[in-house]
């Protein structure tokens, strides 16, 4: 088996077996990334010396016996979190020289838990997009056919497991940012529960929605990195006092009992959606019938404020990036436009020549939806229609411990395709905006390709902390859906 | 509901962004279907509805207040694009 090929799971027994070293393992991926990376555009930066100078450190940390849960193992960061010393950019022009100093508390985890950093990747602008074809730097291309998106907005993370570049990425989700681009690019992304991981360090765009979460190439990985990001975080007054268990545990739940006695509740309003493309259909019943054959009991479930998910998400997240996007004022950090002779002049030059047209976008619809006269009828209504939307979550779960859905209403799209029509891109974010708005875990796992042979995942939630009942049903899932090919040629 | 182009302008002022006279019209025709679209709201019954919570969906958090060596000014303004030692510039405030 070639180094790329391996999981964190395989890479770590080998490492500690002293079979690989970490050296080679992150050599070998450096030169991947050197060959390919042209074609696939996954990174915004890379810290080629320092992953090396890490990975010497952690053969030398193997050799005396110091091993870690994740010591050797190299991994890409969306460059929305912030790296103590390296450039962290939010795909955005505002930021393209900004140097964080200090690390985020997820970063610093991975970091105590002795994983390489590789480098940093592409996203769109401050997370805002489904495609990555925001970003002020790179469009990302789909490793799969790279004619097509790879989803967004951790489309780089994604792209970067897909393609084999990394063993795993961190991503963010704020409305699907994780799931949707994993389901596109056929790798596993979680967003945990609200609270779950701190938020410490990653740059904020909605923050009552913003998630940091794992894409990975098996669900083992995932649960491998979650114990290590997941925990209380006095930096974030958000991040909850919840014991974390040993997420891989959930793995042994699957081998001893299968799937029997769980029970998975299917929304018939998701079904009924405008727009659902028949071979996602054809792909979400195939795994029904899986998650049934294993043992998982079905049944319908009704989220009756579905049809408000979209509308309701799209004035609460821009009001909340329109509050947290006020900072690039190009004072402290960042642009700064040179040209202007006043102080207010100064505001508005740099961040309209500093953000890009979609978080403009965004920032006037929160602008907007927040101003005298207006609030009642935006953010307040908002806020109301979501806590209808969390009601129907909680009212689910007393009937059922998971609920399937598609991950997306249609395989990945053509690079270009909606990128004039931003309304036509937010509606394709109508299955997974949902977890964002009621706090609860979600999972995207490869469950089968289009005709054009792209990948498309399904979607497991769970209740709030629950992400166990995601890792077993996922893992269960993927261990017997038997995909014909795992990854793409290159 | 349709917004106008003034209307634009005047939340762009609020927000301190400038839109270019030649994207003002698409940036208009944008906002426009995508707050037509979000008016869907209005039809949900939200009669006695409390507002979310949101972000502080707990209780509220407290921790001793101890205070910690800061980094220094040479790490605090490492960002800034203009500094006079350990002062950030910025232009003229004071007309």
């Amino acid at each position: 088996m070639e180094y790329h090929e391996l999981t964190i799971g395989s890479a770590l027994d080998r490492l500690t077996r002293h079979e690989i070293s970490s050296f080679e393992l992150t050599s070998a991926f450096l030169a991947r990334i050197e060959k390919y990376e042209g074609r696939i555009g996954a990174f915004i930066t890379m810290d080629r010396d320092g992953a090396l100078y890490q990975a010497k450190k952690a053969d030398q940390d193997i050799a005396g016996g110091r091993i870690s849960a994740l010591t050797g193992i190299p991994i890409a960061l969306k460059d929305i979190l912030c790296t103590k010393g390296i450039r962290t950019t939010c795909g955005s022009q505002i930021l393209e020289n900004f140097i964080p100093q200090y690390d985020g508390t997820a970063v610093s985890k991975l970091k105590e838990e002795g994983a390489v950093i590789l480098g940093k990747t592409n996203l769109d602008e401050f997370a805002m997009g489904s495609s990555t074809e925001n970003s002020s730097f790179k469009v990302t291309k789909n490793p799969w056919n790279q004619e097509y998106v790879p989803g967004g907005s951790s489309g780089g993370s994604a792209a970067a497991v897909a393609a084999r570049f990394c063993s795993a990425a961190l991503g963010t989700d704020t409305g699907g940012s994780i799931r949707q681009p994993a389901s596109h690019c056929g790798v596993v992304g979680i967003k945990p529960t609200y609270g779950r991981v701190s938020r410490f360090g990653l740059v904020s765009y909605a923050s009552s929605l913003d998630q940091i979460g794992p894409i990975t190439r098996d669900v083992r990985d995932s649960a491998i990195l979650l114990n290590v990001i997941s925990g209380h975080d006095k930096l974030d007054s958000t991040s909850a006092r919840v014991d974390v268990p040993d997420f891989t545990k959930a793995l042994d739940l699957f081998e001893k009992g299968s799937l029997k006695g769980m029970k998975a509740g299917i929304p018939k309003e998701y079904l009924s959606a405008e727009g659902i493309d028949p071979e996602v259909e054809k792909v979400f019943n195939h795994a029904k019938q899986l998650l049934t054959d294993l043992g998982v009991e079905m049944r319908e479930i009704s989220l009756p404020h579905t049809e408000y998910v979209v509308a309701a998400y799209y004035i609460i997240a821009p009001c909340e990036a329109s509050s947290n996007l006020a900072r690039y004022d190009g004072v402290k950090y960042g642009f700064r436009d040179r040209s202007s002779k006043d102080l207010i002049e100064m505001y508005k030059k740099t961040k309209s020549k500093g953000f890009g047209l979609e978080v403009q976008r965004r920032i006037i619809i929160g602008t907007y939806a927040l101003s005298a006269g207006y609030y009642d009828a935006y953010y307040g209504r908002a806020t109301k229609v979501r806590t209808l939307i969390t009601e129907d979550f909680s009212k689910a779960f007393e009937t059922c411990d998971f609920i399937l859905s598609p991950v997306a209403p249609a395989p990945a799209f053509k690079i270009g395709e909606k990128t004039d029509d931003p309304l036509t891109m937010y509606l394709t974010d109508i299955f997974t905006l949902s977890a964002n708005m009621a706090g609860i875990p979600g999972i995207s796992v490869p469950a089968g390709y289009s005709s054009k042979g792209l990948p498309i995942g399904i979607q497991m939630m769970a209740r709030k902390f629950d992400e166990m009942a995601l890792l077993r049903a996922g893992y269960g899932f993927e261990r017997n859906i038997g995909l014909s090919q795992k990854f793409p040629d290159l | 509901m349709k917004i106008s182009k003034s209307e634009v302008e005047k939340i762009a002022h609020l927000a301190r962004l400038e839109i270019e006279d030649d994207r003002k019209e698409k940036m208009v025709e944008q906002l426009g279907n995508i707050l037509q679209y979000i008016d869907k709201l209005k039809d949900a019954d939200v009669d006695g509805v409390s507002l979310s919570p949101g972000a502080a969906m707990m209780n509220n958090v407290f921790r001793e207040d101890i205070p910690e060596a800061s980094p220094g000014p040479s790490v605090t303004l490492a960002n800034a694009p203009e500094r006079d030692d350990d002062f950030y510039v910025v232009p003229r405030i004071v007309k």
